[in-house]
């Protein structure tokens, strides 16, 4: 393959990637790397390396939207962001000493969780009405509002342990596999600390920049960040991510979502057994 | 200085740092594609780089002696270096805001990043 063609084919499969990702609000980043290593051969470490990069650039490029709604909270963000930057390094030092075929069947296991999280409708969990803050999120100062409706809905904050402990292990799955593991930071959020949904995936897509700044020094120190196969992937899935989000049509969405379910669920298959097989 | 304007500074700032490093990027790119472009790739296996892709001042040198991937590369520190900004700017925002505890906590998060971009590149 010439140096052309790769790029052209690489560009087409992240925009297609971050376009699927900003629609389904699944992001990008767990679409490139099993495209990348399946579809390319591309070893998964440069992979794992574009696709952080790529995941910096739809999170910091969808924040300025984001705070426009008012949802975001920047004290929750910031006290969790301790959490998931110590997980990211830990993550991606754990990264180098762990075998390619162990990454991918991780990676898989990701995948699943991912295509089931698509296959359930959207709004699952965001019925549960907010509630009073406990002891620590008070002296905390986590509480805030959010616009419902016009109106400002106040909201409390449970269980900051155990939100904290969650968003350390969303750190080293980032670190790991290159992805922005928004999935999990929004249940730490929302199913542990009883944040609104809203507040809680805008607030995750904040954090999400910040938790992988924080692996990428170690990345592109160890070689992870290959300009060659970053440069197509990050400009890519940019340009999908913001498409989509441009295209937000409600009607279709839970259509593409069970599309989308069934394209990751097969890739986790693919990525599960071909990293048995120890083909990645 | 209260929150919400906290917050928009910091999504103009991000935006404004990832338009940036995608520009920078996209030269890089364009730089290496009209030099390279017939040339046959393969990723297959992994190689750790050359240094000018891999640490700041290799990847500076580089940049400046208009290589396609050291410009590449230097967009992507840039783009690095964009969440880390937000997070400097929250550190200056919360202490205007005479918040101490969320002055150091931002600081907290600060700090683990500088040091992980320092120490590995």
């Amino acid at each position: 393959m010439t140096a052309l063609l790769f790029t052209l084919v690489v560009l087409a499969i992240s925009a297609l990637a971050g376009f699927l990702g900003a629609l389904t609000g699944l992001g990008g980043g767990v679409v490139v790397v099993p495209a990348l290593t399946l579809l390319l051969g591309v070893d998964i470490k440069y992979a794992i390396g574009a696709s952080l990069v790529s995941v910096i650039a739809t999170s910091s490029g969808a924040a300025a939207a984001y705070v426009r709604e008012g949802f975001s909270n920047i004290r929750i963000g910031m006290l969790l962001e301790i959490a998931t930057t110590l997980g990211a390094i830990a993550g991606a030092i754990l990264a180098a000493h762990v075998t390619t075929h162990a990454i991918a069947i991780v990676f898989g296991l990701v995948l699943l969780q991912a295509a089931w999280q698509s296959f359930q409708s959207a709004h699952a969990s965001a019925s549960i009405t907010p509630v009073a803050s406990d002891g620590l999120a008070q002296r905390l100062r986590l509480g805030g509002d959010y616009p419902i409706g016009g109106v400002l809905q106040s909201y409390g904050v449970r269980n900051v342990p155990g939100g904290f402990s969650l968003m350390f292990g969303a750190g080293v799955l980032s670190g790991l596999l290159g992805i922005g593991s928004g999935a999990l930071k929004v249940i730490a959020m929302d199913r542990v600390m009883k944040i609104p949904f809203k507040v809680s995936t805008t607030t995750s897509n904040f954090m999400i920049g910040v938790t992988a700044a924080a692996s990428a020094g170690v990345y592109l120190g160890r070689g992870y960040i290959h300009p060659r196969v970053a440069m197509p992937v990050m400009l890519g899935v940019l340009c999908g991510a913001y498409l989509g989000s441009k295209m937000l049509v409600r009607a279709r969405v839970r259509t593409l979502r069970l599309l989308f379910g069934c394209v990751v669920l097969a890739l986790a298959f693919e990525m599960i057994v071909n990293g048995m097989l120890g083909k990645v | 200085m209260n929150d919400k304007r906290l917050e928009t500074i910091m999504g103009s700032l991000l935006r404004t740092g990832v338009l940036l490093a995608a520009a920078v990027v996209l030269c890089g790119g364009a730089l290496y594609i009209a030099q390279h472009h017939a040339r046959p790739v393969s990723y297959r296996t992994f190689a750790v780089g050359a240094e000018d892709t891999r640490t700041l001042g290799g990847i500076v040198a580089s940049a400046s002696h208009l290589q396609g991937d050291g410009l590449i590369q230097l967009g992507l520190v840039l783009l690095i270096a964009t969440p880390v900004a937000r997070v400097a700017f929250a550190v200056a925002g919360f202490a205007l805001e005479h918040d101490r505890l969320y002055t150091l906590v931002s600081l907290i998060v600060l700090t683990i990043l500088v040091f992980s971009l320092l120490h590995a590149t």
